[in-house]
């Protein structure tokens, strides 16, 4: 592989990777709190659209973000308040949630489709976002940069503060949490609204910065992939920005190998790739004794304190 | 204001069937002011979508058509469902289970024969049974979460249909257009009412419904389903097997998906296209929750989520309302029948912010 090559794709890599990441990062703060919010992928597309139109409309990305961070952790406020406050049944509520996400975005964007907006790119200076090599490093959206970040304050959160512990105690042990005298309802539904948040992120990232434009089901599933990514990494974070980089590395090989003409095999079957791939990882790692016994305890179940 | 739930000494029976209707009605209701808030005629889209397709007679042969395959669905994916299995991967067992039927078409090309068409049905169940056997091998071998590997293999699906049209499957006679060869007279569903699209699939989806209401509610096998999922402690107490319980639960929802889908190429569509999949494998998911889990109910929620279908359509060209409303409406249905189910087990109380401090 020619030096030339490699540059691009590892940027590639890099652009695939990270809203999987920014979603899956958000949905290992709400399962850890023991919740299963498998709306992941209708909150990327309410975020996807809400960033593209303010970004449109205002012509500033920071501010279309902002916006769909707010987009998205409302709808998932929405899902909080079924599942949390009405007690409703979790797998079913994430699924309402994406349907309803697949249809209010395609209503939304409707009136965007085929717009542009300038890419939401890089915030160093030309001589280094744009230098041959230095690129692989400067050439990326602000959001690339926010992501590793989270990763590692998530991480720290969970781990080193108070209030991580006090997360991962709810999950774990509801009951527990209570009896010590704290709000479940209210930890799960600030991990809920951060999950929103992130899925949003995760949107904005395809309408302003990958493609960058608004179409129907622009995210193309990859809510489920991060879902599928948090089981991958056992909930830690440090191996959800591995898991993440090797989904964008398969991938980036499916969009290199149909660019540069690679004929062996039907491009259909590379783009089915991320999803065969996906199962083949879920299945390696849910078949080791410890996989799913990773899983915070309370996952899925809903708290209903005996008052 | 706060809310608190008392729990009910027992599940209220009256809510479990009432509360369906109160989804509709409160969708109806908020789609109207929702839609008037974003600028567009929302009583008129209500009436459009709700009530136009039940008061024109000649819309009746739509309404089963398009209900007939969210029946079948939403019948199988209800066995899983009550068993705790989730399949959500029906879209892709329904395509895989038209494009098995489809191979029997092609195969059988220019032969006539009253066997052709029950045998392209039995390689439709057949095509969505094993694909959704995959994920339930999965579950069983592997442990591997049904819900994401059902939904992973519906994206595998689609691509597989998208190149069997590019390539093998494509009619040669035909342009060069991505499709196959139009089926012919012995490989077209017949229709059941002259002078209507009614075709043989719409009476089949109410028999299989009524089927299933029997084996449901009659059968060892219902009754395993049940309790597996009801209690699963019990049930491996009892000596049920849980394993078995998943891949029956698969197979039926992936069986009767299939079945939907060749249906489906067989009757309206008379051949295999790659505009195939339209979202019925996951609007059945709606229409088994409506439908409360059970046949019965299942007609029911199939043929109202009919009526959203045909009425979004007519609401699209007299009105101007976009396509996409459609679905926003189911979605909503189903978060208000989530949202109602709480009325089920709980009473709802007003309480006073003092009482209530640490519940909220």
């Amino acid at each position: 592989m020619t030096y030339s090559l490699l540059i691009p794709i590892l940027m590639t890599i890099v652009g695939a990777a990270t809203p999987i990441l920014l979603a899956a990062l958000g949905e290992l703060v709400v399962e850890k709190s023991g919740v299963l919010n498998l709306g992941v992928e209708g909150m990327m597309l309410i975020g996807a659209v809400t960033g593209f139109a303010v970004t449109a409309t205002t012509g500033s990305a920071p501010l279309g973000v902002i916006a769909a961070m707010i987009a998205s952790a409302a709808s998932a406020g929405l899902f909080g308040f079924l599942t949390l406050t009405l007690t409703a049944n979790q797998v079913a509520t994430g699924l309402a949630l994406t349907i309803f996400g697949i249809g209010l975005s395609a209503l939304a964007g409707e009136g965007y489709v085929g717009q542009t907006v300038d890419v939401f790119g890089s915030v160093f200076p030309a001589s280094l976002s744009e230098h041959p090599t230095l690129r692989v490093i400067f050439g990326y959206s602000p959001l690339v940069y926010l992501s590793l970040a989270l990763v590692a304050a998530v991480g720290w959160f969970l781990s080193r503060t108070r209030a991580g512990l006090i997360l991962r105690a709810v999950g774990e042990s509801d009951l527990s949490a209570h009896s010590i005298g704290y709000s479940v309802i209210g930890v799960r539904y600030m991990a809920v609204l951060f999950g929103g948040a992130m899925a949003g992120i995760a949107g904005c990232f395809y309408s302003l910065v990958l493609t960058p434009m608004w179409a129907e089901q622009l995210t193309a599933g990859r809510g489920w992939i991060a879902l599928a990514l948090v089981v991958f990494a056992g909930w830690r974070p440090v191996r959800l920005l591995l898991g993440a980089y090797l989904f964008g590395a398969v991938m980036t090989l499916e969009l290199h190998a149909k660019a540069a003409g690679f004929s062996l095999v039907a491009p259909e079957f590379l783009a089915a790739m991320p999803y065969l791939a996906t199962i083949a990882v879920l299945a390696a790692i849910s078949a080791r004794k410890t996989g799913m016994s990773l899983a915070p305890a309370c996952l899925g179940k809903p708290f209903k304190p005996s008052s | 204001m706060f809310i608190e739930l008392e729990k009910r000494k027992e599940p209220s029976k009256a809510m479990l069937y009432l509360t369906p209707v109160l989804a509709v009605v409160a969708t109806m209701v908020a789609g109207a002011i929702i839609f008037t808030l974003i600028g567009h005629d929302g009583l008129g889209a209500v009436r459009k979508i709700f009530l136009d397709p039940l008061l024109d007679t000649y819309k009746w042969q739509d309404l089963g058509v398009k209900a007939a395959p969210l029946i079948l669905i939403g019948v199988g994916l209800a066995i899983g469902f009550k068993a705790n299995v989730w399949n959500i991967g029906a879209e892709g067992q329904y395509v895989m289970g038209g494009l098995a039927g489809t191979g029997v078409a092609l195969a059988t090309w220019g032969m006539t024969g009253w066997w052709i068409l029950p045998l392209m049905c039995i390689a439709g169940v057949a095509g969505g049974a094993a694909y959704a056997g995959i994920p339930a091998f999965l579950k069983t071998r592997f442990n591997v979460n049904e819900i994401l590997s059902s939904l992973m293999l519906t994206y595998v699906a689609i691509q597989v249909l998208y190149y069997l049209m590019r390539g093998p499957w494509k009619d040669p006679d035909g342009f060069n257009f991505p499709q196959t060869r139009l089926f012919t007279d012995d490989q077209i569903l017949p229709t059941v009412l002259t002078n209507t699209v009614v075709h043989l699939g719409v009476p089949l989806a109410f028999v299989v419904a009524i089927a299933a209401w029997f084996v449901m509610t009659r059968s060892v096998f219902g009754f395993q389903i049940r309790v597996v999922g009801a209690a699963p402690a019990a049930a491996r107490y009892g000596g049920f097997n849980s394993k078995k319980t998943i891949w029956a639960a698969l197979l039926a929802g992936g069986g009767l998906a299939g079945f939907a889908g060749i249906l489906e190429a067989a009757g309206p569509f008379g051949q295999m296209v790659p505009q195939f999949p339209t979202g019925y494998g996951f609007t059945a998911i709606i229409v088994a929750f409506l439908g409360r889990l059970h046949p019965i109910g299942i007609v029911l929620a199939g043929i109202i989520l009919a009526v959203t279908y045909v009425g979004g359509e007519l609401a699209q060209s007299s009105i101007g309302l976009p396509g996409a409303a459609t679905g926003v409406f189911q979605a909503m249905m189903l978060f208000f029948l989530l949202a109602t189910d709480v009325l089920v087990k709980y009473r709802i109380k007003l309480a006073s912010p003092a009482k209530a401090g640490d519940v909220a």
